[in-house]
């Protein structure tokens, strides 16, 4: 227990530095392993044919006839058209994302800058809100929707994401780090509308935060398999067309197109893939700062 | 004196108005009805039998008390099974993820360790958290099915010829991996921001006063990170009560192999045109522990004393060297 270590320590803290380095990295490139594998195997079978035994690491030819099939009448009479499960898709997320990611600011907003009787109440009350799941009132959601003609349709799937209580809190401390009350007095001073002020002076600067938000939610719109598969019955959404191919290797295994599916959940996971890919950074940011408080 | 500007707080009540309006309509009012459905006796008239889930066969037959809870509680009752499949799957999945996210977490945050390419980890590790669970599902149920990828490579350690999918064991622990795979990224980063809140100096002090790494870890590390920790831990069992997508898609509704694979939330699903007494009683349940759990995670993230006190101890020892 000497306070300055002698040669021979530093020299051995030196080794068990490297060992832990080389640990370090043996583990790192393992877990890299692990979590890029499997989609890698995916894309490979995206490029087999239609029976698929045995695994197989590099790439076939099969891919242009994949393409054929998911697109032809084959698929279409089994799954329903496959360009309208991913526009059905589409619709849904986006419009969520856009009315999510709006709303909240705007509810954020609300607290940040003003003051008025029932502020607190509000702001606890939706931090509160914030860690009920949406399956706990799943059963009344349903029925009612059944009862007011909602079936099949996207409104329950789409109107729900104005009220989005993570989304908003991210939202407020985004304005709490980045928006000074100053530029809302001096729009005032200006003679700008409260409206407007938020429209056109408070978005702008809200833009980065519209980003990863809108990323996230519109993620988590686009990979929800729960609510459409309640709601849902004729239309589908791309998880859904998903749950259709699992039932038919289930039941029909020897009608069951490996190559084809392979290709399809390719196709499916592409478009967030590559918007991960290129905004990463900010989205990694983003994870730590909506969940760590303070 | 005040009266005199102008009173702005109609705006906020304006503002917030959309917000709670659909809050209200689309989830409150539904979970005021789930409690209401909990205590009827509301289910599927077993005479007639139709395909359609228009509801039209469905019968209310009044106010029960509280005999759905307790047939869904007692014997045969659905919750205590599938809570046990749900906890276990869970753990399967949350305790490979907890050790791998702290040694990941103090590896790219230790000054001395130097990790290169961090981001392209911190990429790589959080990238299966945005790919859609239910194409994840399909595609491990495709690698691991009869004649599938994985199934081949499996098969050579065992003597039968089942796959991994049609055995309590395997099929859960397939679960509990892909669980683990889509969240571990998460709790990386989230356990590195942590960390990376700690102040500096008491890491170099420890290293001075020669602390082996395991020393720093167990002793300033942990107790600091303790707040973190435990909202990791709680919203993550949240977030494993509402697990669905992934045994769904392995399992089907049933959560084959014998029910083993059948979680909390399936029960709604499976029960929504049938038993809605029972199902709205098992979600209030489900209500009711994720409350108690998110109320804990608020509490956890909100007092942190451990973290106050050394921060103050910290801050009176660089005013000695003076700016």
């Amino acid at each position: 227990m000497s306070m300055t270590p002698d040669v021979v320590g530093q020299s051995t803290g030196k080794t068990a530095l490297l060992i832990r380095r080389i640990v370090a990295y043996v583990v790192l490139a393992f877990l890299v392993f692990i979590s890029l594998f499997p989609f890698y195997l995916l894309i490979v079978n995206a490029t087999r044919g239609k029976v698929q035994t045995g695994i197989q690491f590099f790439p076939s030819g099969n891919l242009p006839g994949n393409f054929k099939t998911l697109f032809g009448h084959l698929a279409q009479g089994r799954y329903g058209s496959i360009w309208k499960s991913f526009a059905n898709s589409f619709i849904i997320s986006g419009i969520s994302c856009l009315l999510s990611v709006y709303f909240s600011a705007l509810t954020a907003y609300a607290i940040h800058v003003y003051d008025f009787k029932l502020k607190k109440f509000a702001f606890t009350f939706i931090l509160l809100i914030m860690m009920v799941p949406t399956q706990a009132s799943a059963i009344g959601f349903y029925r009612m929707m059944i009862s007011w003609g909602l079936m099949d349709s996207f409104i329950p799937l789409i109107v729900p994401a104005i009220a989005a209580p993570s989304v908003f809190f991210f939202m407020k401390q985004y304005m709490d780090s980045s928006l000074p009350l100053e530029i809302v007095e001096a729009a005032r001073i200006d003679g700008c509308g409260e409206f407007r002020t938020f429209n056109s002076i408070v978005t702008p600067i809200l833009k980065p935060a519209f980003a990863v938000q809108g990323i996230f939610t519109f993620v988590a719109s686009w990979n929800n398999y729960f609510m459409p598969r309640m709601i849902l019955q004729e239309k589908k959404t791309i998880p859904l067309v998903l749950q259709t191919m699992k039932a038919e290797i289930l039941g029909n295994p020897q009608m069951a197109h490996a190559g084809m599916m392979n290709l399809y959940m390719v196709l499916a996971i592409l478009p967030v893939v590559i918007v991960y890919l290129c905004l990463s950074k900010f989205i990694i940011r983003g994870i730590a700062l909506g969940s760590v408080k303070g | 004196m005040k009266k005199k500007s102008i009173s702005y707080a109609k705006w906020g009540y304006i503002f917030l108005l959309p917000f709670f309006i659909t809050y209200c309509v689309f989830n409150l009012t539904p979970l005021v009805q789930t409690f209401y459905y909990s205590f009827l006796d509301y289910k599927k008239d077993t005479g007639s039998v139709s395909i359609f889930n228009t509801g039209s066969n469905i019968i209310n037959n009044g106010f029960c008390g509280l005999d759905n809870f307790k047939t869904v509680l007692g014997e045969g009752g659905e919750f205590f099974k599938t809570l046990k499949n749900t906890t276990v799957i869970w753990l399967i999945g949350f305790i490979p993820q907890i050790v791998v996210s702290l040694l990941l977490a103090v590896w790219f945050t230790d000054l001395r360790l130097k990790i290169k390419a961090q981001g392209f980890f911190k990429t790589v590790i959080y990238l299966p958290n945005v790919i859609m669970a239910s194409a994840i599902a399909l595609l491990f149920y495709s690698l691991f099915t009869q004649g599938g990828a994985l199934y081949t490579v499996f098969d050579k350690f065992t003597s039968d010829d089942i796959s991994l999918l049609n055995k309590v064991g395997g099929a859960r622990a397939i679960v509990g991996f892909i669980n683990f795979m889509m969240w571990y990224g998460n709790t990386t980063i989230l356990l590195m921001a942590a960390i990376m809140g700690i102040d500096p100096s008491l890491y170099e002090s420890s290293q001075i006063d020669g602390a082996t790494p395991s020393e720093t870890f167990w002793k300033i590390t942990i107790p600091l990170i303790k707040p973190l920790l435990s909202y990791v831990l709680i919203t993550s069992m949240i977030g494993g009560i509402q697990m669905y997508d992934v045994p769904q898609l392995l399992a089907g509704d049933s959560g084959n192999p014998s029910g083993s694979l059948k979680t909390l939330v399936m029960v709604i699903q499976t029960g929504k045109d049938s038993n809605i007494g029972t199902t709205a009683a098992i979600s209030v349940l489900i209500f009711i522990i994720s409350a108690v759990l998110g109320l804990l995670a608020f509490n956890a993230m909100n007092d942190k004393p451990v973290n106050n006190k050394k921060k103050k101890k910290k801050k009176t020892y660089p005013a000695k060297g003076g700016k």
